[in-house]
């Protein structure tokens, strides 16, 4: 019987499209899948739906104009992405940057972290097929974009970071409200895993789906929250430090089982330390200045640049070649979720199409900083 | 391990490198095109250096020549070196593929090829990736290319 099925009954290859206009894919990406049945044979991605040609628009803009421009990357962390940007003109021209702007970036830093790891949690769950995460994880995220709008002057593309610091001081209540939102977060916290983490279906969903090893990681260029659920050490804020993060004490956050429940649970813990980063920080921002003087035309020195940032995605970097004019020569984004959608394939391969939805959710894209 | 140690140890993996930068953040290394591919084998298996970490990799289009530069980092040291690699024809722009050696290079290879117009010998599928697939009018990150409509300063 069993030859007579496997000799008469084959399924045939065939070819599917998923995207660009697709709620699962989390903007307009489109992936091209090789199929057998059910079953994922390759995994190839078309790109450029949302291509802005940003690295081209930087040659002909200043540096100032510039940081304006990677908020539009990765939008959930723009801030990042900021000061990313602020850091290398920062220290290419040898500013000297006071302690009070340091801690204040660190503090939008790590409250963009938990406000990016809240959406993504939320639309992990809606990726599976739990719809209230959604509404759960928006409302905490309201709490931090108020915080924001009120300090900044927006929620979401907030170009809070200017070069030689922050383009306003921090409003009144803002040590005040950031407290509350610790306290009411330690409370929500659990219950998301409540909620979700140990959720029998959901679990059964993750566990041992997706899988990559550390080896094939390190290979693939994945970086963030991503690698280190395969057991890479990669976190920028421990290896290269910047800004308050060496006088704050947290741990790197490192899983190796290697699979989506991993990459799942790096980020709930990774909204731990973000919230132990802030409450060690939270009491102690120095009195002082909240933006340096700097040049209106800022030149940087002929030469090769380079500043890496923890996004929340992962290893953000920007690296500028300089030939000594106000434009930079070449400039280009290197950004974290094109590197993981490398792997994507290896991750998918023999697996089902609705286990690439749930993998395309745990490695966290955001086509815009993909596409740049 | 210092800038200079490290070149003291790259310094003997292949012939006509040349380095710069020993006192800045990173150290800055040219290398011929032909060796290129034996060189980043090489910086990847050394059990000493274990530079197996591409960070990234950018096309540049440096006037006369155009070229790939290319950041590793080491997992083991965290070190960061950068990698260049230059040729001058600009027509037919050829540089070896390292995307056998590290698969992080696969779809940076192809953005390269897209803008730049870098030929990456060796590798399998230099597609349009981010431009439409009828995409002829160019290399739109070179130096040299217009669109009057589209870059007025």
């Amino acid at each position: 019987m069993e030859e007579f099925l496997t000799d008469t009954l084959k399924t045939q290859e065939y070819f599917l499209n998923m995207g660009p206009q697709h709620p699962a894919t989390h903007g307009v990406l489109r992936l091209l899948l090789k199929l057998d049945g059910e079953i994922i044979q390759n995994v190839d991605m078309d790109l450029g739906y949302i291509h802005r040609s940003i690295e081209k628009m930087c040659e002909r803009d200043t540096y100032k104009q510039i940081v304006h421009l990677t908020d539009r990357l990765d939008y959930l962390s723009s801030h990042m992405n900021n000061e990313a940007v602020c850091l290398l003109v920062e220290k290419a021209l040898n500013i000297e940057i006071p302690d009070r702007i340091k801690v204040i970036r660190t503090l939008v830093d790590e409250l963009t972290r938990i406000s990016s790891h809240v959406l993504w949690w939320g639309v992990m769950g809606m990726d599976i097929g739990a719809l209230t995460t959604f509404m759960y994880g928006f409302r905490e995220r309201e709490m931090i974009n108020d915080i924001f709008e009120e300090t900044c002057g927006a929620r979401l593309t907030m170009n809070y970071n200017v070069i030689g610091g922050v383009r306003y001081d921090l409003h009144e209540n803002f040590v005040k409200r950031v407290k509350d939102f610790i306290v009411h977060f330690k409370k929500k916290l659990p219950e998301y895993d409540t909620l979700l983490s140990n959720n029998v279906i959901f679990r059964k969903r993750l566990e041992g789906i997706g899988y990559i090893s550390k080896e094939d990681a390190v290979a693939y260029g994945l970086n963030g929250p991503a690698a280190r659920a395969s057991g890479v050490s990669c976190d920028i804020r421990k290896i290269h430090p910047y800004s308050a993060y060496d006088r704050a004490e947290f741990d790197e956050i490192i899983f190796t089982e290697g699979d989506s429940y991993a990459r799942y649970k790096v980020r709930i813990k990774e909204m731990w330390e973000s919230l132990r980063i802030l409450e060690q920080l939270i009491d102690k921002i120095p009195e002082g200045e909240h933006r340096v003087k700097t040049k209106a035309v800022i030149k940087l020195p002929e030469g090769d640049y380079l500043q890496r940032v923890e996004a929340a995605r992962g290893d953000f970097g920007v690296y500028v070649k300089s030939t000594g004019q106000k434009f930079p020569y070449r400039l280009k984004l290197r950004s974290p979720g094109f590197a993981n959608l490398t792997a994507l394939n290896k991750m998918t391969k023999g697996l089902k199409i609705a286990d690439l939805v749930a993998i395309l959710s745990t490695i966290d894209i955001v086509v815009p900083d993909i596409d740049r | 391990m210092t800038n200079t140690e490290l070149k003291n140890k790259i310094e003997i993996l292949s012939e006509n490198l040349i380095f710069s930068g020993e006192d800045g953040d990173f150290l800055k290394i040219e290398v011929d095109k032909d060796n290129l591919k034996e060189f980043m084998k090489k910086l990847r298996d050394n059990e000493e250096l274990r530079f197996d970490y591409l960070f990234a990799l950018t096309g540049i289009d440096f006037g006369e020549e155009l070229g790939v530069v290319y950041h590793l980092e080491s997992t083991k040291s965290r070190k960061l070196i950068q990698i260049t690699v230059k040729t001058a024809d600009r027509n037919n722009p050829e540089i070896d593929t390292v995307h056998d050696i590290f698969p992080a290079a696969f779809f940076n290879e192809i953005e390269a090829h897209e803008f730049f117009g870098i030929k990456f010998k060796g590798h399998p599928d230099l597609k349009h990736l981010f431009l439409p697939e009828n995409w002829d009018k160019g290399y739109p990150m070179r130096k040299d290319y217009t669109d009057i409509n589209m870059l007025i300063r």
